[in-house]
């Protein structure tokens, strides 16, 4: 089960957030801004889920953007690990210009850190993760 | 499932886009100036380098915000502008709550694309139980039954966003309709929308689960796959109840497999695998257990397990999944083969991800066939020295799975080195509950275990689970079966905190300190050598600490008061007692007086605080009977009789003529709950209320039987404390005749070490260190156990038993020579007998001492009484005689059977030959269920019974022995449950069950959280030859926890109007169900309501749900249909009693 969906840049702004379990906002700040030192944290090595309290963190790295999804014990990390790239392919063929930093090596302001402008104007990327509660929802 | 995703979004925007154009030509230019504020935005807070300026930035531009969504003259594309910036404020932590309530206007009075945004705005800000999320009904219902195609899609999303519980009732109609829908999104979407409802009021949808059928076998694949959520879910809870699926959940995967799909769901060439992993967690849920069930899916399995081949991480995923589907059903030997074949991959590999799901795997498997991880003992060594500690962690979490005897001590060295490095508060909790569990588990000796713990006290520090020490003072207080071993147990641990104490200026955690200023006190005296002084000045040394809590300091001080009272006198404790008589702590104070006096008579000091008596059971006479002379004192000189707060508070309440704003929840309980209080008024004060203080107190009176004081061990009474002697007693007869036997048997060998093989002869150095590991780490998993089809079986959980192995084997002995004796009655005797029979003598022994023992206390008990009871006795009489009829009608029913106590006796006797569970003579007065078994062994059964006092659920366990011989250590555990909870603990423990004889034990179930039925299971486990471990579960439904509520009708209209929480349904009524009264009497009967009026075709009833949460029910008849309306405080209850409501109505 997800319990959130982050995206945040390595600033530790938050890019996007959508909780799937009601969680108070200060307590959202508290808890990206802990979410993200964790990611920053870890290098290019070492494995891509980490413990954090009482459920598990699934993260991926796009240029200088993470994206991060809490999940519960049960829960298939590598199944979450997908979906998150799987989400960034549906971006990337929804806003055609977006491209990933693997095919466009100078990201900057056109990659995909702009990504979430974009998101916003069109009002979509909610109903992408909204399609994702769908098979992942509260329990 | 991705594609779906796809399908829709590059269906949306040109929907919207048309719609957007076709809405006039300023659509355009708003979207560019909108695209530019936001955007704008986004830019200035990017370009901004503290989280300061962003504050002072976000708070400008939600001053902006505020004035223009609050302004008249804004315009909806405005607003929907406005709608975005602020939901991105929101996301960056910034509250805006000012702007909830025109989302949903916007949701409301928008056109499409303003619409959408609103409804986003409302899925975002509002949550569950938001108030304003009621305003939003009205919009769905509106668009629900719109003939636009794209507001129906959004209407639904919402729904299956975020809903108001309550609501539900208002759109599900609706939503039921749309099942049918020609588009295959819009019946999509309202399957997505009845899962949401399934998920937050389970019992609303319980009607349409053939329709849900129906969208499993959707001719679209995405509507089926929405319903597989909905069928993961429920045959999680009640797999029982859907086997008859697991066909159609079978072809469905293969279709899945075979690529049958369109190619659209396909993700990286893997077909759907989202999908498919779906599927295989309903398979493994279904297949658990069940051999038949299981036979249906290997193919399927195999052939998953094939077509994953490619190396993608999405197969791995899928892969993964595969193999926990196969290590949950029935196993099957190749298929097993094949998953642990792929188990090796994962862990082999050089992906770190991939690594990580393979270790996951192996814990998974490894319960069930430790050979696994033997296989894979290099990689796990190496990865528990990964430079990555996420990798490590898991490692551990494998490790401790397979923990045994003989490798618990690397283990646990190797858990610790991990825990001192940790710094997260959740890791050390997890952790140090690991390790205190291993320790008690397996522990070689006493000197190590102490060691560990102490390690564990250390690190884990005040962060740890409180039951932790709690646990591991029991386990010391206890004991085990043998004294000396205990003793050395508790000297260690006395010597071990001595010398750690002897460090002057060291820093201990709280909890480690209580725990060793416990076992001071407690068992200092063990030490002979030892000066008590020496050691009573090290605790006032800490005393003195400033880093000490003063919680731990009364620990201190009550472990000097109880060494205090085994030494003549001591300068240090004077001392101490002048310092402290003066502190500014109250309670150390208070604790320094207490010392002083006790001190002054030693004598009392003895009685008060004997050694070694720390685990025996302080009984509280909680009637305050002593204090009876002091209350009747009072009365005759004209103080007012004593009333219960709630009892005040109605009298207050009825005197009261104006409205009242107090919540009901508190001043129901006097009219309905009756031995709540029973234990808390002495005698005298009963009687003695009743007669002054009285309609009110009559209505608490009505439903109290007699004070339940019989069985409670009487240490206070009327002359003060009553030492008891008699338990002691008895014990050292037990251990005597322990001692006895143990002469008879001699040493025994320790079972000599089995080493897995060496690898590879030579080897470098550090392979060699880590093979020495490997060794020490993997000894004893692959002896132990061997692999069958039926491996699962074969976890057989050790609880900590550090008998002494004398002890062990001489039981073993003494069974067999029984059974000797049982199957060769003619042969010559052999030489145990003689042995055996003293020992059954000694039991008789005991046997006839508890009798006189309680006996004895029955007599003080009516001893103390006498004076009251003369009082009480015709009155409480009277009552019980009115009582009693009134239950049994009340109950009156097929499935509620009322035993009275004297058919109880010959009519369970019949059945069972030697042993039969019968109710105490109290219990059986309440209405229970029949006596029914739980599960039994060879030696022992153990039966249930449900007794439905007033105020509480009483589950009465019975546990008898059929066998020839005691068994000793009777553990009787129940699982915690998120519905129920079992007042004080878990845990039952009989210490002994004489042969042929049957021991009971009650608890008191509570319902934690509302739900129509659920399972409690538990486990009963012995020693007897060999550990013995039987499982259990029982099934509560909520009408266990339901009680009758007699309140007036005016009562009733005060209280429905306070109640915020309905919930109504229409039943066609059948003609057999006839008129009004027929229906509600069978209400009343099975769900135990209490009917206040029947007005014409009107009645309402009432109920509560334990202890006190209140139920109202109004129910209407009209033309066949019964229209129920229910209330209550609680949100949750209507629901699951409308459901009980709908059961009872169908099953007449």
């Amino acid at each position: 089960m997800i319990k959130f969906f982050l995206m945040v840049n390595k600033q530790g702004q938050t890019r996007l957030s959508r909780y799937y379990e009601h969680v108070e906002i200060p307590k959202r700040t508290m808890l990206e801004a802990a979410v993200i030192k964790k990611c920053l944290s870890r290098s290019k090595e070492q494995c891509s889920f980490i413990e954090y309290k009482d459920f598990k963190l699934v993260y991926r790295q796009y240029a200088a953007l993470f994206i991060v999804v809490g999940i519960s014990e049960t829960e298939n990390e590598m199944a979450i690990y997908e979906l998150i790239h799987n989400f960034v392919e549906v971006l990337d063929r929804y806003f055609s210009r977006v491209t990933y930093p693997k095919s466009d090596p100078s990201p900057g302001q056109r990659g995909l850190g702009a990504i979430p402008c974009r998101v916003h104007q069109l009002h979509h990327v909610p109903s992408v993760t909204v399609h994702k509660d769908q098979y992942t929802l509260p329990e | 499932m991705s594609d779906v995703v796809e399908r829709t979004l590059s269906a949306l925007p040109g929907l919207l886009g048309s719609q957007d154009s076709g809405a006039g030509p300023g659509g355009g230019p708003a979207r560019v100036s909108a695209t530019s504020r936001l955007g704008s935005l986004i830019r200035s807070i990017t370009a901004l380098s503290s989280k300061h300026e962003e504050e002072k930035l976000i708070q400008q531009e939600q001053t902006n915000l505020k004035a223009t969504v609050s302004a008249p003259t804004t315009t909806l594309k405005l607003m929907k502008e406005c709608m975005v910036r602020l939901i991105y404020c929101e996301m960056l932590g910034y509250e805006s709550s000012f702007g909830y309530i025109h989302a949903i206007k916007l949701a409301q009075q928008g056109n499409l694309l303003e619409k959408r945004v609103g409804y986003l705005a409302v899925s975002l800000f509002l949550h569950e139980n938001h108030e304003l999320l009621l305003l939003l009904v009205n919009t769905v219902v509106k668009d629900l039954q719109s003939t636009n195609l794209i507001e129906v899609c959004m209407a639904l999303t919402v729904v299956s966003q975020i809903f108001p519980r309550e609501m539900i009732p208002a759109v599900l109609p609706l939503i039921e309709d749309k099942l049918q829908h020609s588009k295959e999104i819009i019946r999509r979407k309202a399957v997505q929308a009845l899962y949401k409802f399934y998920l937050i009021a389970p019992n609303q949808v319980q009607h349409i689960h053939d329709k849900f059928r129906k969208a499993l076998c959707d001719r679209d694949v995405g509507v089926m796959a929405a319903s597989l959520h909905i069928y993961l879910k429920m045959v999680k809870e009640n797999a029982s109840g859907y086997k008859g699926l697991t066909e159609s959940f079978v072809t469905i995967l293969k279709q899945v497999v075979g690529g049958k799909l369109p190619i659209d769901f396909n993700y990286h060439s893997v077909p759907a695998p989202w999908l498919q992993i779906q599927l295989l967690r309903i398979l493994g849920l279904l297949g658990k257990d069940d051999p038949r069930t299981s036979e249906l899916m290997y193919d399927v399995l195999d052939e998953s397990l094939r077509r994953a081949e490619i190396n993608h991480n999405m197969t791995y995923a899928i892969l993964f999944e595969c193999v926990q589907t196969i290590y949950t059903i029935y196993p099957k030997s190749d298929l097993l083969e094949k998953a642990a074949k792929c188990i090796g991959k994962f862990v082999r590999a050089s992906k770190i991800n991939l690594k990580y799901l393979g270790l996951k795997a192996l814990t998974y498997v490894v319960q069930q066939d430790p050979n696994l991880a033997l296989q894979h003992q290099m990689t796990i060594i190496e990865c528990l020295d990964h430079p990555d500690p996420i990798i490590k962690r898991e490692t551990l979490e494998l490790l401790y799975r397979i923990t045994n005897e003989q490798n618990v001590t690397v283990i646990v060295q190797k858990m610790l080195d991990y825990l001192r490095q940790s710094k997260e508060e959740y890791t050390i909790i997890s952790l140090t509950g690991k390790i205190a569990e291993l320790a008690e588990k397996y522990a070689p000796d006493n000197e190590w275990f102490i060691q560990t713990m102490s390690a564990v006290f250390s690190v884990g520090g005040d962060v740890m689970h409180p039951d932790i020490p709690n646990n591991f003072l029991r386990l010391l207080a206890e004991g085990f079966d043998d004294e000396k071993e205990d003793g050395q147990l508790r000297l260690y641990a006395v010597q071990t905190y001595l010398s750690l104490l002897e460090e002057e200026d060291t820093l201990y955690p709280q909890k480690f300190i209580q725990v060793m200023s416990w076992v001071l006190g407690e068992y200092s005296y063990l030490v002979n050598d030892g000066d008590p002084e020496v050691i009573i000045t090290r605790l006032y040394r800490l005393l003195k600490q400033t880093f000490v809590t003063s919680e731990t300091k009364a620990w201190i001080m009550s472990a000097v008061t109880k060494m205090a009272s085994r030494i003549p006198c001591s300068k240090t404790v004077d001392t101490l007692i002048q310092e402290f008589s003066t502190s500014l702590d109250t309670c150390l104070r208070q604790y320094a007086f207490e010392l002083k006096h006790l001190c002054e008579n030693k004598e009392l000091m003895k009685t008060l605080l004997p050694s070694g008596a720390s685990c025996y059971e302080i009984v509280v006479d909680a009637s305050l009977s002593f204090l009876d002379g002091y209350v009747a004192e009072g009365l005759s000189s004209g103080a007012a009789p004593y009333k219960p707060q709630h009892q005040r508070q109605e009298e207050k309440l009825s005197q009261e003529k104006a409205l009242n704003f107090e919540p009901y929840g508190l001043s129901f309980t006097s009219s309905v709950s009756s031995s709540g209080f029973t234990g808390r008024q002495s005698p005298a004060g009963l009687s003695l209320s009743s007669d002054v203080s009285g309609n009110s107190a009559e209505l608490g009176q009505k439903e109290t039987s007699c004070l339940q004081l019989d069985g409670v061990k009487k240490l206070w009474g009327k002359d003060g404390y009553l030492p008891k002697k008699e338990n002691k007693m008895g014990k050292e007869d037990e251990t005597q005749s322990v001692a006895q036997d143990s002469i008879l048997v001699g040493h025994i060998v320790d079972p000599p070490l089995i080493q897995p093989k060496q690898q590879v002869a030579s080897l470098s150095e550090e392979e060699k260190e880590k093979q020495q590991l490997a060794s020490k780490l993997f000894v004893g998993l692959g002896t132990n156990s061997v692999i069958s089809l039926m491996g699962k079986a074969d976890t057989t959980t050790q609880k900590f038993k550090r008998k002494s192995k004398v002890n062990e084997t001489q039981n073993s002995e003494e069974a067999s020579s029984i059974q000797n004796i049982a199957t060769l009655p003619f042969s010559p005797l052999p030489d145990v007998m003689p042995n055996n029979k003293e020992n059954f003598q000694g039991n008789e022994h005991l046997e006839l001492r508890k009798v006189s023992l309680s006996s004895s206390k029955v007599l003080e008990a009516s001893v103390s009484f006498d004076s009251s009871q003369s009082l009480t006795e015709a009155d409480l009489d009277e009552k019980l005689s009115d009582y009693r009829p009134s239950t049994s009608s009340l109950f009156a029913d097929s499935n509620i059977e009322v035993f009275q106590p004297s058919q109880c006796v010959p009519e369970l006797v019949t059945k069972k030959v030697s042993l039969s569970p019968c109710l105490p003579g109290e219990l059986a007065n309440h209405p229970h269920s029949e006596i029914i078994g739980l599960c039994s062994s060879d030696i022992l059964t153990v039966y249930s019974c449900k007794v439905w006092t007033d105020d509480c659920l009483l589950l009465v366990l019975f546990v008898g022995n059929k066998s020839t011989s005691p068994v000793k250590t009777v553990n009787l555990m129940f699982e915690s449950s998120e519905h129920f909870k079992i007042v004080e603990s878990l845990r039952c423990h009989f210490l002994i069950i004489e042969a042929q004889s049957m021991e009971s034990c009650q608890k008191c179930i509570q319902l934690e959280k509302i739900c129509t039925k659920g399972i409690l299971s538990g486990s009963i486990s012995y020693h007897l030859d060999t550990d013995t471990h039987l499982e259990f579960s029982l099934t509560f439904s909520l009408s266990d926890f339901i009680r009758p509520m007699e309140i007036t009708t005016e009562d009733f209209g005060k209280l429905w109007l306070s109640f915020s929480n309905d919930v109504k349904q229409n039943f066609k009524m059948s003609p057999s169900q006839g008129s009004l009264s027929i229906a509600l009497n069978t209400l009343k009967q099975k769900l135990k309501l209490h009917i206040v009026e029947i007005i014409g075709n009107e009645g309402i009833a009432a109920c509560r749900l334990l202890p006190s949460v209140p139920c109202l029910l109004h129910c209407r008849t009209h033309a066949r249909t019964l229209a129920l309306w229910l209330r209550s405080s609680c949100s949750a209850l209507p629901d699951s009693l409308l459901y009980e409501c709908q059961k009872v109505m169908e099953e007449s």
